[in-house]
């Protein structure tokens, strides 16, 4: 089982060997995020900018204009809040090729506590026009989405995790944009996840079948652009949707399914699962999922609860 | 009552109470499994004169209004402030068990809504010295005479927000603002000395005049040896003894060694953090000069 951060730094450098416009820029966390892999076999990829996340992503812009195709490296805390204005103004607006690789995304990211957690992540980049948000689920999503994002014309929000889970894919998946997949049937309920967090959901719908519960789980990797109709085929006709996503519950997947439901005028009962409206801290990973509700166990509690409602 | 200004330990005290600090953050990290190491260690001894010799604050008044400040603006050295302030006796030095462990008062970067004596919360590079600047230009408009102290890393340096701060200070007359920049010539990965050498990590500063380029933004420089008692005090002293004169703001540029006093960690980039195995803890155990592996820390510490 390898962790998204490890398949992006293998990943990078195969695409670096293919591809001498492909360049790495780093705001000092290498050794975190992987990139120093590209740094120890293609050091003339690897772009060092400091502890300097503004200017790293003006960098990037301003090598894109030149032809490269550069991928920013850093937590994603620092680019997606740190840098939101450089963000904003020099890569969305402009639709330059700036791929955002935000390494330790979400809620786990090595008990650092709430500087480094990135929980609102996919709400403001999704606010954001003209920004792709593609949150792949296992190792094989995340180095398909890759290699896509490489090809990609415009800017691209990647939202990578730090630690390993359980495989949702297997080797031979293949990126689609916008894609919705359907990676298990049920019919009582329908669990829509995202990201990492769909490996964990998946485990919750295993309880939840000793339950006698049938969950079907929806697995939505493009959070931009969505696609309504897919999304909808995907969660509509379930008695029951619950979205559950390492991210607050404001404004990220819960909200996205909620206003998708509300614009198609679908009346189907929807509860949300994420971070409530605070702040988490530093602990290990078990302990923050239980205590935020996203372990397997704790989802499953939550939706039998739900059920007695 | 204002706090005092404790009175100053010998430089053998300094020594043996920086020894200690460094045994606490190194064992610490190894039992809670994941921290920081290097900088805790590079910053350790401007950390103790500064808590045992300098601060006017009080332990058993950890929110006292008239307190000096003291901003840890790289906050990842958390576990660093929490071994001094715990045996400075904000909080029981049992308690750095907890650190980062979930439901801990002592999280991975400092919280100053949970943890007695952290003045800021830190752990996004870069914020710390506006933080600072802000506390000073209060305490001059209220006329609170106390200092304001915020320690930076040399990496942390790079950070652009930490110029815009810089260049405001002195604007406002904050004399009574200290900034330290812990020297360590280390950041986590860092800068290539040659274009093509990613392993010979140069140091984050090393091409950049600080003197220079503080002098120029109407600060006032003070460089030391880090490790030197001595020259920590008097750093001290200059720092202070100029506060109401002409309204430049100090900084301290103490070049220190990363990992300082541990021989595996001292210097090694990849010692910026990391867990100590078994044998590493019995080295760095040794060599702080603990007399036997898991020593009862000493109760009599200067308070
Ligand atoms: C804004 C921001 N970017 C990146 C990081 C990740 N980070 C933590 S420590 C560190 C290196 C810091 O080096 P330095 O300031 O020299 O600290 P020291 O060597 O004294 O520990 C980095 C890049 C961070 N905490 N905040």
């Amino acid at each position: 089982m390898r962790s998204q951060r490890q398949v992006w730094g293998d990943t990078l450098v195969e695409l670096v060997r293919g591809d001498d416009r492909v360049v790495v820029i780093d705001g000092d966390l290498a050794t975190s995020t992987m990139a120093s892999r590209v740094a120890e076999q293609h050091p003339d990829a690897f772009i060092q900018a400091g502890i300097a996340e503004q200017s790293m992503v003006g960098m990037a812009f301003g090598m894109s204009t030149l032809g490269y195709r550069p991928w920013l490296s850093s937590f994603g805390v620092f680019l997606t809040h740190r840098a939101l204005d450089q963000v904003r103004m020099l890569v969305a607006q402009t639709g330059a090729p700036v791929r955002i690789a935000a390494s330790y995304a979400g809620l786990l990211n090595g008990s650092s506590g709430k500087t480094h957690q990135d929980i609102e992540d996919l709400a403001i980049m999704r606010a954001m026009p003209g920004m792709t948000v593609v949150a792949p689920a296992d190792e094989f999503e995340a180095a398909a989405a890759i290699r896509w994002a490489d090809t990609f014309a415009g800017p691209v929000y990647l939202r990578l995790a730090r630690d390993a889970v359980a495989p949702v894919f297997d080797s031979d998946y293949r990126f689609e944009l916008g894609a919705v997949r359907t990676v298990r049937e049920g019919a009582d309920l329908a669990l829509v996840s995202t990201g990492v967090q769909t490996s964990r959901t998946l485990a919750a719908a295993e309880l939840l079948e000793a339950h006698g519960i049938s969950a079907r789980v929806v697995h939505a990797p493009t959070i931009k652009p969505l696609d309504p109709a897919g999304l909808l085929a995907a969660a509509g006709g379930a008695p029951l949707v619950i979205s559950v996503e390492e991210h607050t519950v404001i404004g990220g997947l819960g909200s996205l399914v909620a206003e998708l439901f509300a614009d198609h005028g679908v009346t189907t009962p929807l509860f949300r699962i994420g971070l409530a409206d605070e702040w988490s801290e530093s602990a290990p990973n078990d302990f923050l999922l239980h205590k935020h509700g996203l372990s397997p166990r704790r989802v499953c509690e939550q939706v039998l609860a739900r059920l007695r409602q | 009552m204002t706090p005092e200004k404790p009175a100053r330990p010998s430089d053998d005290e300094l020594a043996a109470l920086s020894r200690e600090g460094r045994w606490r953050v190194i064992s610490t990290v190894a039992a809670s499994g994941a921290g920081h190491i290097g900088g805790p260690l590079s910053a350790m001894d401007l950390l103790i004169s500064l808590y045992f010799g300098e601060l006017r604050i009080d332990p058993a008044q950890p929110q006292h209004p008239d307190r000096d400040r003291f901003i840890l603006s790289k906050g990842h050295n958390a576990i660093g402030l929490y071994s001094v302030l715990a045996m400075r006796g904000f909080f029981p030095l049992d308690e750095l068990a907890t650190f980062d462990r979930g439901d801990s008062r002592l999280q991975g970067h400092p919280d100053m809504k949970l943890t007695p004596g952290v003045d800021a919360s830190s752990g996004s590079l870069g914020q710390g010295l506006s933080a600072g600047a802000g506390m000073a230009l209060a305490a001059r408009r209220l006329g609170k005479t106390f200092h304001t102290w915020v320690m930076l890393g040399d990496g942390e340096l790079e950070e652009g927000m930490v110029w815009e701060s810089v260049i405001s200070a002195p604007r406002y007359g904050l004399d009574n603002l200290t900034a330290i920049v812990d020297l360590n010539g280390l950041q986590q990965f860092g800068w290539p000395r040659q274009e093509h050498d990613r392993f010979d990590r140069s140091e984050p500063m090393g091409h950049t005049d600080l003197e220079a380029v503080f002098t120029g933004f109407g600060w006032r420089p003070i460089r030391i040896d880090g490790h030197d008692f001595g020259a920590i005090r008097r750093a001290f002293d200059e720092a202070t003894g100029a506060r109401g004169s002409d309204g430049r703001p100090s900084v301290i540029l103490a070049d220190t060694a990363k990992g300082r006093g541990v021989s595996f960690a001292e210097g090694a980039y990849r010692w910026h953090n990391g867990v100590a195995t078994d044998a590493q803890l019995a080295v760095a155990h040794a060599e702080l000069g603990f007399p036997d592996p898991q020593p009862e820390p000493p109760k009599e510490s200067i308070r």
